[in-house]
């Protein structure tokens, strides 16, 4: 009898272990799956902008063709994709240094200094995040009209110095992880306040100016609506203005058109597998501490 | 030296905020403001505009194009966050659970497609379902699912999904991110005494994750909305800048960049982006009562 119910219960465990195990493959499996779709389009981005159009139009394609450099030859007689390149480096490059340096300064300004309307003016900057950018969008193009800035990478640039989601970030990291000492200890030793900022504050916050300076470089360089409205130029245009240009001019050559999406996404996917771990850490950070 | 001295602390924390605000009046402020005004008024983009009062706002409220994008968006909208929100909060829960192996790897997949260029996205989208050189419908003729390429862009039900389906694919992953913030700041204890009272996993999430969480959903049903009211790259690129099939993925943004940039009515252009202003706060308001009202109750 005892023999029995413990050969009984042996088999439920092993039954109950299998069952956990399947359980977990098909985890596995969902999960997996769900990776494939997240990547499977970029996949055929890079393999169609490998073939030529003829090839494209005819039939499904999984693997890489030998045409790459045949659209790329095309793309740059039609479009000039390197000026594309630069200037989106400009604008995002630009973007980022300028909402570093005045969003540490700004920080700083409210997270060391007790001077009147701290708070208060604190809390309205915050309170223009809700505001969506297209409110401005009309405005500003008469306004930048007005004062000569349209049709120029300042007019996309120049705003970054107002980044409020940079201020209140660098804000938490000064708050948390430097002290006031230190800048005691500066005041008396007698450096100027700016030289504080530049000599201690920026280089002691480099790994939040590090996180929030790649959120910024990709959401310039993935802006799209600004340039589009604010540049008329072709030659002063970011890569998604000229993709959006190449699909209103060459909209039947679609090994141009893959070729195209692939190189204005390539610099992002560069920058995520380097810096993936320090993109994911800083959403993270950004939106539960407020 | 002197510089030091002569100021004391407080000015100088005036000091170092002063070029974020001005930067901030000259290109943020002072645009909004801007617009505002020439909601007011008629023009062209070429002439001086011309004060019309709020002419330009009882003829929004009654344009059947401005009304249609409104429902476009926030059907869009809807149609992409209820999954978004649920599943990712499902993904969420499952990859912080401490068993589990290649955690980081999947989360990162995941969060990819967010930091994607929208407006490439949305034209590569496009090129998959183009009616006869798309792969999609490649694909599901070499299979055999299909005899003829089906014309997914002439479909008006299908194209919203579709754009729906970008913005899930885009936005899963980082909502994701931010409710595995949340969830790492809920202390274990809690589950570790529910499950000690014999209370299964299913009556863990919903009695004790999901309530514990309401101030993260609240903040990502907030933020979605704002975000959501604003699509236009993938839409854009998606119908080649049209809207089509019907004018239904014309979102109010892209019916604004149309209004204001395609047409040169810019003042109609500005009164559009203040209704949706207006919508955008009562819903943020709506949301929060009742979220507040709710937490109440129980």
């Amino acid at each position: 009898m005892n023999k029995q119910t413990v050969s009984v219960n042996k088999g439920n465990v092993s039954i109950e272990h299998r069952k956990k195990k399947r359980a977990q493959a098909s985890l596995y499996l969902v999960l997996g799956l769900l990776a494939a779709i997240c990547l499977f389009p970029f996949y055929l981005m890079i393999m169609y902008s490998t073939h030529t159009n003829a090839d494209i139009t005819s039939t499904f394609l999984f693997l890489p063709g030998n045409h790459l450099l045949e659209n790329l030859s095309r793309m740059v007689e039609n479009v000039n994709i390197f000026r594309g390149f630069m200037n989106s480096f400009i604008i995002a490059g630009g973007s980022t240094a300028l909402t570093l340096y005045f969003g540490g300064m700004t920080a700083y300004g409210f997270s060391k200094f007790k001077f009147k309307y701290n708070t208060v003016l604190f809390l309205f900057m915050l309170a223009t995040m809700m505001i969506p950018a297209q409110l401005a969008l009309i405005g500003s193009y008469r306004w930048l009209g007005m004062i000569g800035l349209l049709d120029s990478h300042a007019a996309i640039i120049l705003p970054a110095a107002a980044n409020t989601f940079a201020v209140f970030f660098i804000k938490q990291f000064l708050d948390g992880s430097v002290p006031d000492d230190v800048l005691e200890s500066a005041r008396i030793d007698g450096a100027g306040e700016l030289k504080i900022f530049h000599r201690i504050i920026l280089p002691m916050i480099v790994p939040a100016l590090a996180a929030i300076g790649i959120f910024t470089f990709i959401g310039a360089w993935n802006n799209f609506i600004s340039p589009l409205v604010l540049l008329f130029s072709e030659e002063k245009y970011p890569l998604p203005v000229m993709v959006a240009m190449i699909q209103g001019y060459y909209d039947t050559d679609y090994g141009l058109m893959y070729l195209g999406v692939a190189m204005s996404v390539l610099p992002i996917i560069i920058v995520f597998s380097i810096f993936s771990k320090r993109i994911m850490g800083s959403v993270a950070i950004g939106a539960v501490k407020g | 030296m002197m510089f030091a001295k002569r100021i004391n602390k407080g000015n100088s924390g005036y000091f170092f905020i002063a070029p974020f605000f001005i930067v901030f009046l000259l290109f943020g402020l002072y645009p909004i403001l801007y617009s505002f005004y020439l909601s007011l008024t008629n023009w062209d983009g070429l002439n001086d505009p011309e004060f019309i009062g709020l002419a330009n706002y009882a003829r929004a409220v009654i344009d059947p194009l401005f009304l249609q994008s409104l429902f476009n968006t926030f059907f869009i909208w809807i149609v992409s966050v209820v999954p978004q929100l649920t599943i990712s909060l499902v993904l969420a829960v499952i990859l912080t659970n401490k068993f589990l192996k290649g955690k980081d790897f999947f989360r990162a997949v995941y969060f990819f497609p967010n930091i994607v260029t929208a407006a490439s996205l949305g034209l590569l989208v496009s090129l998959m379902f183009d009616w006869q050189t798309g792969s999609v419908n490649q694909l599901l003729m070499s299979i055999g699912i299909v005899d003829n390429p089906f014309d997914w862009k002439n479909n008006a039900l299908f194209m919203q999904m579709l754009v729906s389906a970008i913005l899930f694919f885009q936005y899963f992953g980082y909502s994701m991110l931010i409710y595995i913030a949340g969830l790492q700041g809920i202390s274990p204890e809690y589950a570790e005494a529910a499950r000690v009272d014999g209370a299964s996993r299913v009556q863990i999430f919903f009695k004790i994750t999901v309530p514990l969480l309401k101030p993260i959903i609240l903040f990502q049903v907030i933020t979605s909305l704002i975000g959501g009211v604003q699509i236009f790259d993938q839409p854009y690129m998606l119908t080649a800048g049209s809207g089509a099939p019907d004018h239904a993925t014309l979102t109010s943004v892209m019916y604004l960049y149309r209004t204001a940039f395609e047409q040169g009515r810019f003042g109609y252009g500005a009164t559009i982006a203040f209704c949706l202003f207006l919508v955008i706060v009562t819903l943020s308001i709506v949301s929060y009562l009742v979220s507040r009202n709710r937490s109440k109750i129980s």
